[in-house]
């Protein structure tokens, strides 16, 4: 194994073993707190421009497969973690994480003390960074990783967005499915900001027809397919770099029901006034508690950004909040009390996580179906 | 949702003695329930017959009743206490039986108590096999195909439908009787038909066998909003085919990818509410089928458990305290996580290290035991251990298990069959050549196959003899994921070997090497160093461990709880403070002989400094325990009980001292290392324990204060041992010394015996420890006496007498509160001589002392400058904590600042009998010995002696019948004395039945008795009376030893049988007290708090 060294902007910096790929790569460092599902997270469009550090030691353990990916590729910048797996035990396992991470060329980092990048991330804040096996120098790594040129105010979703638009149709297989299925009676546009599969895969078991345009669509192209409602999905880096993509929200707004997720639910939240403010090192990972509070229940939900939307900052008239984080209270999701639009900060897809939060695919077939009868009786 | 307001008052029911799947888990989680309770404003009143649990302190519950755990028991304290609601899911699988049994009773609708918790028929839904299955159909999860047949042509028929192999489980019998494993039609046969015999409904059930399947099991929570958690997943390293209690097992779950692991968490989800478990914890076992990922369930248990206990200390969720509050309304969001206070309960815990449990056994102390490890558990107790990775915290586990292993082998411990290699040159031979030795090879390899205590070193042995992962995957079972961590353990081995003599090469690889978890002892066995000169070479390389914390939430957050585990890595987040410190080491995993007790003292020591303001640091492997809680003490190390690692924490920490008396003989045993690095021991001096224990001071000591000590001498040799038994005559009483619990100790009454006994107490000895030999004194009585001094005056805590007479090992002997045969002259000569003994030796803290009165001659058999096993039971009986004051002396206080300057002597009686695990250990032989046999105690108080004892049977599951048919059968020597017993009986309106032997001796005496057959003298003979359930009571006691005796196969039948089955005169004389005490006047219940007035001391 070769020497590799990852140096934070702040000055920190840790010297371990480099796996996957060879070079050097920058990103903002983040940590991911879920005990599985490394798979899911490299292929997280969500993870673009950023490196993820896994806090669970033991890392490929189970190997990769084709079935478990979120997207076409992995994002993430650079891998950190404690221990590699010198072996894959899983039955659905077809290559190890090494090779996978080499044949998309991206640098794993290993052998450091993760907890202690995680306790410091906890204190500073998400940090630029860069992971090397070239430069060995660390202060030379420090440098470049000031110099980098980090995710805010950066448009990421351009570089994860799909280019043309397309049909997806594709459920889980069945020894993994869960959740209530529905017929398919409804089309949806799904705008792809960096969208993961199984938020698509989800739609379809509920009974959506799934037409994914790229995250630059129009409103006016995306109404042309005439959906019966619009989806707004996750999407990497700073919600306030995309303008164009509020533009279109509100442009939508009144027009067709919207369920907005992650980027999306940040969409919805500033097309409606609202303002993002980045939290000290996000939520990421598989066991964040979230209370409904309609219902009193709660779930736990598998979350992933580094944004919220600022609760204060909406407009208390069209509003009402719905969702709350249980850890910290931030605002994990909304709904309009005029229009059909409703939104959360997590992840209902749960890919990686537990699957508590599939009741929200069926709230948006039920919003659907009430808004068309609503306009009937019209 | 708001706690509930109209229940005031619960009763909790505790989990009686400590047996085999059973040990101090449930004093952990009962004594967390009890807190939380009373926390939340309500009162709390329990019933546990075991006086050495924290959670019958006075100071817990608010009115504490050791009595029997029987529904006759159970009822007279509703009576009393008339509590609004139950919640039986803190006392294991006895309080959750026994809340079964008391509600078909209809106990709890005629005291108006609701169930908590748990509701009967979802105990019911989980716990029968039937209704389990069906509702696991019924939501849709996958279980092994099974099914029942009364007959072998049925058996024949499911069999084939399901396809071998099959599992055959005999209906109604204990120990696995009549159940096994059947890979054709032949085996079939035979297995379904011996099942068929045993079964007393004449049914088996036939099942798909899983062996070899992967096993999971979730830890989870759900509150009466459905709000539902897993707060930790366990991966077992052995594969279904061990109990789980047996295996080696690892938090977290390892091989299963997300999309996999979830799924078993929707399962485990809805299995909970099918089964209808409202509030509180579960776990949930499953199988994995490797080549397919086939996922079927195989169990739930509705209550707290060992696993539970196992997560709440892996993760720091403390499962048990939040069931109790969910119980009583609360829902998981209501609940602030203690470690991160501003963040709910309602999460999943997060961890960001690898949590391992390893099962300590003890079949050393049974003989004949069938030592392979099956779906019957065998195991006394286990170790927990943390590290950053699986290779560290597995090989601090072995260390943790305190069986002279310091990791993954290379200690100079491995054993190879016959072979031990205790050199370096001996290891290197044998890797070299072990490949090329082709019987040898196979049969390391044919021996990985069964599941066993040491199979996993073995592991390691194969992988030397060549065998490949996916070879030794294919034999074993255990996951090439596993298989390959120990792999880079051997290979790394492999280059720390080939260090020796290189120093720079071994500073290169010193890191790393304890990354991996290796031990300064074996590096300096592959170095061919000493320990001490690795430590120094580490220090000087400035490698030391950081202490990492156990936070439930893997960084995330902040947290607040200061539980430890240890790792060689940057960030060290132990931050010692300045404040003044105390060290306290526990006891390490449960073993016959040295248990719970020793854990109640630790955590009495932890909570008497904590309140005389000095910092606590607890240094403790056993996750079952109290003193495990991060709630006990200030600071909480998870670690190993070494030198190498208990110095770490001290250097690290600089306490002001270390207290080791407490923990039992395991800290005991480091005294002079830690002595010899520098420690600060405090209270009683190392010098004065070893004058107790070094046989020649001991003598010294003896002689200077003019006591009697039975004829002895040391030897080192065969010959020796010879010499001084023909000089002082036999019997003799022979052991190794520096151990305990009677550890290969046995009475010999010739040289044939003496001879066959040498030769294994050198493997039970410490290295160059030679070998103790005493004469046997013959219808001795025996005296047990803890003294608690503070270096100028000394106090008695009890003189305790025991029933069954000297020669049995104390542990295992009944004893009572005050002596019950002994004139007042000899309890004084005792009590005299006991705090001579302590004066002489400057004792600070505890101190017992065992005698044998023989003749009316007072003799000393062995002093014990430390904590005895005895001393809860002491504490509870004459109402002062012992344990908190023998702390506080250590610091400096004096028996009179803490008010404690005379003996109590109570005006109740409480009798303390033995528990023992022979049911787990189908045909081994029943007798009691010198060698210590018991896992745990009960206690019987009551107003007189016979009351109390006819309690402590009932609570030690040996119930005494009150009438029926009694059995006696007796040696040659008890048969002039047994007349008089059986009158006894008889008069209490018993039949009699007995052998011809003993049927003569009581027909002279005439007393009327029916004889019966014995085995092999025709039909129906004994046998058929056992199995039958003929006789309510038998009466054996044993002429000689070994299990291929009638007479053996009569007690172990009768175990089977569960007959109650008396061993010992002295033990039939007191049930007589017993029967006639409770002839006419009933059994009341009476709480701690009464016996002793609500004020306790502290």
């Amino acid at each position: 194994m070769k020497k590799a060294i990852l140096a934070l902007e702040d000055g920190v910096w840790f010297e371990g073993e480099g796996f996957g790929a060879e070079g050097e790569t920058f990103g903002e460092v983040v940590f991911n707190t879920g005990l599985s599902g490394y798979q899911e997270i490299l292929t997280d469009p969500s993870y673009k421009g950023q490196m993820v550090c896994m806090t669970y030691p033991h890392i490929g353990n189970y190997g990769i497969n084709a079935a478990d990916v979120e997207s076409s590729r992995p994002w993430v910048e650079g891998f950190i973690i404690k221990e590699l797996s010198p072996v894959v035990s899983n039955y659905r396992s077809e290559m190890t994480l090494d090779q996978y991470l080499k044949k998309y060329n991206i640098l794993g980092i290993q052998g450091i003390d993760t907890r202690k990048l995680v306790k410091h991330l906890r204190t500073v804040g998400a940090k630029k960074a860069v992971i090397s096996t070239l430069e060995l120098d660390p202060k030379k790594l420090i440098q470049k990783a000031k110099k980098s040129k980090g995710i805010e105010g950066v448009d990421l979703v351009k570089e994860v967005t799909c280019q043309k638009p397309f049909e997806f149709d594709e459920i889980m297989p069945a020894e993994f499915a869960w959740g209530d299925t529905q017929k398919k009676k409804f089309k949806i546009v799904a705008v792809d900001s960096g969208v993961k599969w199984n938020i698509l895969r989800k739609l379809n078991q509920h009974g959506f027809k799934v037409q994914v345009v790229p995250a630059h669509a129009t409103a006016e192209e995306i109404l042309a397919y005439k959906p019966d409602g619009v989806f707004l999905a996750n999407g990497p880096g700073d919600p306030a770099a995309v303008k164009y993509l509020v533009e279109t929200v509100r442009r939508l707004i009144g027009k067709t029901p919207i369920f907005g997720i992650c980027l999306g639910h940040q969409m919805i939240g500033q097309a409606l006034g609202g303002k993002t403010s980045k939290l000290k090192f996000g939520h990421h990972g598989n066991n964040q508690p979230v209370m409904d509070l309609k219902t009193r229940k709660i779930e736990i939900t598998s979350q992933n950004h580094n944004f919220v939307v600022v609760i204060d900052s909406l407009p208390k008239d069209e509003v009402e909040m719905t969702h709350i984080n249980l850890n910290d209270k931030t605002l994990e999701g909304f709904r309009h009390k005029k229009y059909p639009i409703f939104c959360v900060q997590y992840h209902p897809e749960n890919s990686p996580g537990p699957h508590d939060s599939d009741y929200l695919f069926t709230r948006f077939y039920d919003l659907i179906e009430k808004n068309q009868s609503n306009a009937q009786k019209n | 949702m708001p706690k509930r307001t109209d229940i005031k008052k619960i009763l909790i029911i505790g989990s009686g003695p400590i047996i085999i799947g059973q040990a101090c888990e449930f004093d952990y989680s009962g004594a967390q329930a009890i807190k939380a309770l009373k926390e939340e404003g309500y009162k709390v009143t329990l019933i546990n017959s075991n006086p050495a649990t924290i959670m019958t302190d006075p100071e817990l519950a608010d009115s504490t009743y050791i009595e029997p755990l029987t529904v006759e028991f159970l009822e007279k304290v509703i009576a009393k206490e008339k509590p609004d609601a139950v919640l039986p899911t803190m006392g294991g699988q006895t309080g959750l039986n026994l809340a079964v049994e008391a509600y078909e009773a209809g106990v709890f609708k005629r005291h108006n108590v609701e169930m908590i918790g748990a509701k009967y028929e979802a105990i019911k839904k989980a716990e029968n096999r039937e209704e389990f299955k069906r509702a696991m159909q019924k939501i849709g999860l996958d279980l092994p195909k099974s099914d029942f047949a009364y007959s072998l042509e049925e058996a024949e028929k499911v069999a084939e439908k399901i396809g071998y192999p099959v599992i055959v489980r005999a209906s109604f019998t204990l120990g696995g009787s009549g159940s096994g494993i059947c890979h054709n039609l032949e085996e079939l046969r035979n297995t379904a038909r011996t099942g068929l015999d045993y079964s007393r409904i004449h049914e088996i059930l036939i099942e798909e066998s899983i062996v070899g399947w992967k096993e999971f099991e979730l830890e989870v929570m759900r509150d009466i909003n459905d709000n539902f958690v897993v707060i930790c997943s366990i991966e077992n390293l052995d594969p279904m085919g061990v109990h789980t209690g047996d295996s080696i097992t690892v938090a977290p779950a390892q091989t299963l990818t997300d999309r996999e692991y979830q799924r078993m968490r929707d399962a485990a989800r809805k299995v909970m509410s099918e089964i209808g478990i409202e509030t509180g914890g579960s776990n949930v076992q499953f199988a994995v089928e490797p080549q397919t990922g086939r996922m079927v369930i195989i169990e739930m248990n509705p209550r707290v458990s060992r696993s539970s206990a196992l997560a709440s200390k892996a993760t720091g969720f403390p499962i048990a305290k939040f069931a109790a509050k969910l119980a009583v309304g609360l829902t998981l969001d209501e609940i602030p996580n203690d470690i991160t206070k501003y963040t709910p309960a309602s999460f999943e815990p997060s961890i960001d290290y690898c949590v391992v449990k390893i099962p300590r056994f003890a079949f050393e102390k049974f003989e004949g035991v069938d030592d392979r490890l099956t779906t019957q558990m065998k195991s006394v107790g286990e170790i927990m251990s943390i590290g950053r990775t699986f290779k560290e915290a597995f090989q601090k586990g072995l260390r943790s298990l305190e069986t002279k292993r310091f990791g993954f082998g290379g200690d100079g411990k491995d054993k190879i069959f016959d072979l031990t290699l205790k050199t370096r040159e001996e290891y290197l031979q044998f890797i070299k050549t072990v490949s090329n030795d082709k019987e040898l090879r196979e049969k390391i390899f044919a021996y990985v196959k069964v599941p066993r205590e040491d199979r996993i070193f073995y592991v390691k042995y194969a992988y030397w003899a060549g065998y490949t992962t996916e070879e030794i995957y294919k034999k074993t079972g255990i996951d090439p994921w596993f298989l390959e961590q120990l792999k880079q353990l051997i290979d790394f081995e492999r280059e720390l070997l080939a260090a020796q003599g290189k120093p720079k090469l071994q500073e290169a690889l010193m890191r790393r090497a304890k990354q991996y978890g290796f031990s300064d002892r074996q590096l300096a066995f592959c170095w061919g160093l000493q320990e001490k000169d690795v430590r120094k070479k580490r220090k000087s390389l400035g490698i030391k461990p950081v202490y990492k914390l156990v936070d439930t939430c893997a960084a995330e957050f902040k947290a607040y709880t200061p539980y430890f585990y240890s790792t060689y890595e940057d960030e060290d987040e132990a931050n010692p403070s300045r404040k003044k410190k105390v060290m306290i080491l526990g006891g390490g995993p449960n073993r016959i002989g040295q248990g719970i007790e020793f854990d109640y003292c630790c955590v009495h020591a932890v909570l008497a400094l904590r309140k005389m303001g000095y910092e606590t640091i607890m240094v403790n492997s056993n996750p079952e325990t109290v003193s495990t809680d991060y709630d006990t003490s200030d600071k909480l190390f998870f670690e190993p009980l070494t030198l190498e690692d208990v110095l770490n924490i001290y250097e690290n920490e600089k306490p002001i001292g270390v207290i080791l008396q407490l923990g039992g003989q395991t800290p005991l045993n480091l005294a002079k290392s830690l002595l010899a690095n520098g420690v600060k021991i405090l209270g009683t001096s190392v010098d004065a324990i070893d004058r107790a224990e070094d046989r020649d001071r001991f003598k010294k000591l003896l002689k200077k204060i003019d006591l009697r000590q039975p004829a002895n001498g040391i030897a080192t040799s065969i010959d020796e041992a010879h010499q001084i038994a023909k000089e002082i005559g036999y019997p003799v009483v022979i052991r190794p010394s520096y151990v305990l619990g009677g550890r290969a100790m046995e009475i010999v009454y010739d040289q044939t015996s003496l001879k066959k006994y040498m030769k294994q107490a050198v493997e039970a000895s410490e290295d160059h420890q030679p070998v103790l030999i005493d004469k046997f004194l013959e219808d001795a009585i025996e005296i047990d006496v803890d003294l608690i001094s503070d270096g100028k005056i000394a106090v008695v805590g009890s003189v305790m007498e025991h029933i069954e007479e000297a020669g049995i090992h104390s542990g295992d002997s009944a004893s009572v509160i005050p002596p019950f045969s002994l004139s007042r002259e000899i309890v004084e000569e005792i009590v005299h001589k006991t705090k001579q003994i302590a004066k002489e030796l400057g004792v600070i803290g505890l101190m017992n002392v065992q005698y044998a009165i023989q003749r009316g001659q007072v003799y000393c058999l062995e002093v014990n400058p430390r904590a005895s096993r005895t001393v809860p039971f002491v504490s509870k009986t004459i109402g002062v904590p012992l344990a908190k004051l023998a702390a506080q002396l250590m610091v400096g206080k004096s028996l009179k600042d803490l008010k404690f300057t005379e003996e109590i002597v109570p005006k109740h009686v409480a009798v303390k009998e033995s528990v023992f695990p022979f049911v787990k250990f189908p045909g081994v032989d029943i007798i009691l010995s010198p060698e210590m046999k018991s896992t745990g105690e009960v206690m019987g108080i009551d107003k007189d002696f016979g009351k109390a004892f006819y309690k402590s049977q009932d609570a030690a599951m040996s119930h005494i019948p009150r009438k029926g048919i009694v059995f006696i059968s007796v040696k040659e020597t008890d048969k002039p004395k047994i007349a008089e017993i059986a009158r006894e009986f008889y008069k209490l309106g018993f039949k009699i039945v007995s052998t011809k032997g003993t049927g003569k001796v009581l027909k002279e005496a005439e007393v009327p008795a029916e004889e019966v057959l014995k085995m092999g003298e025709g039909n129906p003979n004994l046998s058929h009376w056992i199995k039958e359930k003929k006789m309510d009571l038998i009466i054996n006691t044993p002429s000689g030893k070994g299990p291929m005796l009638d007479e053996g196969k009569i007690r172990s039948l009768a175990v089977s049988f569960n007959i109650p089955c008396i061993t010992t005169l002295s033990a039939a004389r007191a049930a007589v007290r017993g029967l006639k005490a409770v002839r006419d006047d009933d059994l009341d219940v009476k709480s701690i708090q009464d016996y002793h007035g609500t004020k306790v001391k502290s």
